[in-house]
């Protein structure tokens, strides 16, 4: 299968995505620039981590204008597995794909660390090749993960099953010591309603080979990379034909 | 024509000679824009007019050397068509003034000469020196700092990947920031900062000219007036963002094979940029500066020469490829301006809007600089300062508290309040991450890793100046062996005071000779550096702090270890012999205040045959886990392996031959006696690594086993600390991070 990692001026994880899809993981990948406006049949997506645009303003707030953008909505909308880690994530909740916003690090501190979170639920794209409870050790790296929904926002994703990573203890318990940045309901990732859209701030790309201290993030990718080829997402082809037309 | 008045060149820092050798060299009385030009070459920072003798004894060849001192950066051979290309610098003044910026702007100085190669920047190092942190102005500027290196690091994508930092009362008013970057580019396709070939277009990119950092923020003349120096604020100000466009962008214009030279603008901007590329190629180079971007309006030639604006290259282009060069920038949203062009006359010729304003012989400003062979001598304090009246000290506080109070001393304790705020795994290479002795980044695409690390003791420097450099080069090496690394590089940032005090340049001299030494024992040639002198404030000097930056190669990046402790059962293996030598500890620090005594002592052969020794046990997979021991000594060097691993240890040493018993049992654990490294090896395997260490002339002893839940350490058998790991860990682990918790009430 086909992996797009999409580059926006300031993007810095793009060769970490890559890296992991293409080389640990074996599959096709390409770089997509973000003044263009094909997605060069990929199967999947994914937004890096970074400070796109220098995230002067907000973080994402102005990626969300590239020309790829309106690509990367049309395949999200038809369907399509997408994935945004860290500012990817950002990008996304800013695009309006995924609902809630991020606030500065409960700390004001940028932190890079290795944390635990528990996967919530396995029916999505990148998430398919989990247990459900499973307990990944992934490094964070951010200044602003801490995410926040208004209260009626964070009770329709939860009856929607759309928290699909938790902040947990090694041993998958939420508890606030675990919550590294201050995020409501120690939320590390969420999916779209279709749940085919995925934002992460953890790095799964990160933790894909034991040689960098953990291979627990390669379970994500692969979960992508199992939907396509073994038709777990029905809806990628349709994504594909609408994306081409 | 104005006449330079004698105000005018005292404010520019030049001296009544050096003034009649610009008239002699020009044939004439210099304009305005001439006389910034050559104060800011001539300057200590760019002309190295005090360093300069000193600095050629070092070595700076070797069969792996591929780029020696005297460009942006150097590079070492790393086998498989690649070389490192590294070094280090200081940003200290700016630092202090605004810490956040100052760091940061540091970070984007050195991470350009990376890139200005041809390489990729791969990985980040700092060493940072502060005042003690009790001080609130100090915590304040410590913070800034961090944050300015994280901020401009973490926002490039470039992982900072280790580093030192070290407190002294001398630094509260100078702190030090310097920043190490490696990166690494096809041996073959390093790229230099020459110009040549008259007629190649000289192209301008990157951020736009303003008035900061002008040299000579004091000076007013007719083209000064006092509005434009309000305008000018002290410290530059950093866009990381547009760093790393311009990284980008000028890879991939490399790539294209359209260029022939490029260096950014970094100290004396425009000018450093025009007149070093000129010279480096033999050829001239002429611009109109009235074509250069500028951010405000109204700038005069002088202040477009002598803006220290960051982000900002210059580069060569071939003749009929500047639209391929424009096409990439215009692709990375930089506008590329063509400001000049080559000429064969070898002068810097300034233009603006057409109408010549400066006209110099590039070797006027180079090659021809002034150098000075300043007076030395040695302080006449120092004699004093390396006697060590041990027994007017006292009785030694209690081993268990001594040991407790350095681990919370926040030279030793643990720095991850520090390295958490800086992306360490961005690009997937770290192999070995901050805290974990020296950083260590595996090459993609090759079976190799290389482990770097920064090193430097002011306290052993001012002790001694040979001999304080010489253990500051020997402890990255061995840093770097202990990660299995063949030390194969060296770059260096020499921190001084004010040169013009004979015992500074005294110190200094003393300081490169040891240093020189030291690299030629252990093989590890200077690739290049910085020199920062003037580091004073209100006559007194921070303490002098070379830093040795080693970088080394691994062949087998599978076989890397670490610090920690790995298996329950292992033997816990001393390499190197501790001595009676407490002269400059953190523990005389510490527990009594006193910088005093003379630094450890240093066998160069054995220090070399101990690193190799090192560097082979590990590529065997004999040895499993190797730290080195420095300040703090045995003792917090053991604990050290025990923390991050959930791992106790138990060790039995012999007590050192001490002249003052009652020291004794202190030297033993606390005394920081060079050449030694703590290692690990599977129990069944201790004797085997015993016969190569014995084969090999280097002392040996099994001190004890890795497991329990406690540090347990006898001397002779008699146990002297029996402390809870976990405890012992908390102290070290937050000490650092406890002096920027929540405010404590007030009483």
């Amino acid at each position: 299968m086909k992996f797009a990692v999409v580059v926006f001026p300031g993007s810095n994880c793009d060769h970490d995505a890559y890296h992991a899809v293409k080389h640990v993981l074996g599959q096709d990948a390409a770089f997509i620039w973000h003044k263009e406006t094909s997605l060069a049949g990929a199967d999947a997506v994914i937004l890096p981590g970074g400070f796109a645009h220098g995230d002067y303003l907000r973080t994402g707030a102005i990626a969300r204008f590239s020309p790829i953008m309106q690509e990367v909505r049309r395949f999200a909308e038809a369907g399509g597995p997408v994935l945004g880690i860290c500012n990817g994530f950002q990008v996304l909740l800013e695009a309006g794909l995924l609902p809630g916003a991020m606030l500065r690090n409960r700390s004001v501190k940028f932190q890079c660390v290795h944390v635990f979170v528990r996967v919530e639920q396995t029916d999505t794209p990148f998430t398919v090749a989990c247990r459900r409870g499973q307990v990944l050790r992934i490094p964070i790296a951010h200044g602003e993960g801490n995410y926040y929904a208004e209260p009626d926002v964070v009770e329709r994703l939860e009856r929607n099953r759309q928290v699909i990573f938790r902040y947990t203890t090694p041993e998958g318990v939420v508890t606030p010591d675990a919550n590294p940045n201050g995020s409501v309901a120690n939320v590390a990732g969420l999916c779209s309603e279709a749940r085919n859209v995925v934002g992460l701030m953890p790095h799964p790309e990160r933790a894909c080979e034991l040689a960098l201290g953990s291979a627990d993030g390669l379970v994500v990718l692969e979960s992508a990379v199992r939907s396509v080829t073994q038709g777990a997402l029905a809806a990628v082809a349709s994504a594909k034909a609408a994306a081409a037309r | 024509m104005k006449t330079i008045s004698d105000e005018l060149i005292q404010q520019h820092g030049l001296t009544r000679d050096e003034y009649e050798r610009i008239l002699e060299m020009l044939g004439r009385e210099p304009t305005v824009t001439e006389l910034g030009i050559f104060s800011v070459m001539w300057s200590e920072h760019c002309s190295y007019k005090s360093s300069r003798v000193h600095l050629k004894t070092l070595p700076t060849t070797g069969r792996r050397v591929l780029q020696g001192p005297g460009e942006n950066a150097g590079a070492v051979d790393i086998g498989d068509g690649l070389a490192a290309v590294f070094k280090i610098e200081s940003h200290n003044h700016p630092s202090f003034i605004e810490p956040y910026q100052g760091a940061a702007t540091g970070v984007g100085g050195i991470i350009r000469d990376i890139f200005t190669m041809g390489a990729r920047p791969m990985a980040l190092l700092n060493s940072l020196r502060f005042g003690p942190l009790d001080d609130p102005l100090v915590r304040r500027t410590f913070a800034g700092v961090v944050a300015g290196i994280a901020g401009y690091g973490n926002s490039i994508g470039i992982p900072t990947v280790g580093g030192e930092i070290a407190f002294d009362e001398s630094y509260t008013g100078n702190p030090l920031v310097n920043v190490f970057c490696l990166g690494i580019a096809k041996a073959d396709e390093i790229v230099k900062g020459v110009a040549s070939g008259a007629g190649n277009a000289v192209y301008y990119v990157g951020a736009k000219t303003g008035r900061d950092g002008i040299h000579g923020a004091t000076m007013a003349s007719a083209e000064f007036d006092e509005k434009s120096a309000e305008k000018r604020p002290a410290v530059q100000v950093g866009d990381p963002f547009m760093e790393k466009l311009l990284l980008e962008a000028c890879l991939e214009v490399m790539r294209s094979g359209a260029l022939v030279g490029i260096q950014d603008m970094g100290a004396a901007g425009l000018t450093c940029s025009t007149c070093e590329m000129g010279s480096r190629g033999g050829a001239g180079i002429t611009i109109d500066v009235s074509l250069v971007p500028q951010r405000e309006t109204g700038m005069t030639p002088y202040e477009i020469m002598l803006s220290e604006s960051q982000e900002r290259m210059l580069l060569v282009v071939k003749r009929g490829r500047e639209a391929d060069v424009e096409r990439i920038f215009e692709k990375w949203d930089l506008h590329a301006v063509r400001i000049g062009d080559v000429t064969t006359d070898g002068r810097l010729c300034v233009k603006h809007h057409g109408e010549v304003v400066a006209d110099i012989p590039n070797e006027a400003l180079t090659d021809k600089a002034p150098v000075y062979r300043r007076p030395m001598a040695e302080p006449a304090s120092l004699a004093e300062a390396q006697r060590l009246p041990l027994p007017s000290l006292g009785a030694p506080p209690p081993i268990r508290d001594v040991f407790r109070r350095l681990l919370a001393s926040p030279a030793v304790a643990s720095k991850q309040w520090v390295y958490r705020q800086y992306d360490h795994m961005v690009r997937t290479n770290t192999l070995v991450v901050p805290g974990m002795g020296a950083g260590v980044v595996r090459v993609k695409g090759t079976a190799r890793a290389l482990a770097m690390s920064v090193d430097g003791n002011g306290r052993f420097v001012y002790l001694d100046p040979f001999l304080g450099a010489q253990l500051a080069v020997a402890e990255a090496a061995r840093n770097v062996a202990c990660t299995g690394a063949q030390p194969i590089g060296a770059t260096n940032c020499l921190n001084f005071g004010n040169p013009e005090r004979p015992e500074i340049m005294w110190q200094f001299a003393r300081a490169v000779e040891g240093m020189g030494a030291a690299c030629r024992a252990l093989d590890v040639p200077i690739t290049g550096g910085n020199v920062s002198l003037y580091n004073e404030t209100d006559g007194r000097a921070v303490l002098p702090t070379p830093v040795v930056g080693v970088v080394g190669l691994i062949q087998d990046a599978s076989t890397v270890v670490r610090r920690a402790f790995r298996g329950e059962g292992d033997a816990i293996v001393l390499l190197g012999t501790g001595r009676d030598e407490l002269g400059g500890s953190e523990y005389l620090k510490l527990v009594h205040g006193l910088v005093r005594g003379t630094p450890p002592t240093l066998d160069l052969t054995l220090e070399a045959a101990l690193q190799r020794l090192v560097v082979d046990g590990i590529a065997a997979g004999l040895i499993r886990s190797a730290h080195d021991c420095a300040e703090g000594g045995l003792a917090v060097a053991v604990a050290e392996c025990c923390f991050d691993t959930g791992l106790g240890a138990s060790v039995d040493v012999p007590a050192v031959a001490a002249s003052e018993t009652a020291f004794s049992a202190i030297a033993t654990l606390f005394g920081e006696s060079a050449s030694r490294v703590v290692v690990s090896v599977a129990a069944a395997r201790a004797d085997e690594l015993a016969g190569l260490a014995t084969a090999a002339g280097v002392p040996v002893a099994v001190i004890g086993r890795v497991g329990g839940e406690r540090i347990r350490i006898a001397i002779d058998g008699d146990i002297v600390i029996d402390d809870s790991l976990a405890e012992a860990e908390d102290v070290w682990a937050n000490a650092i991070g406890r002096w920027f918790g929540r405010p404590r009430a007030v009483a």
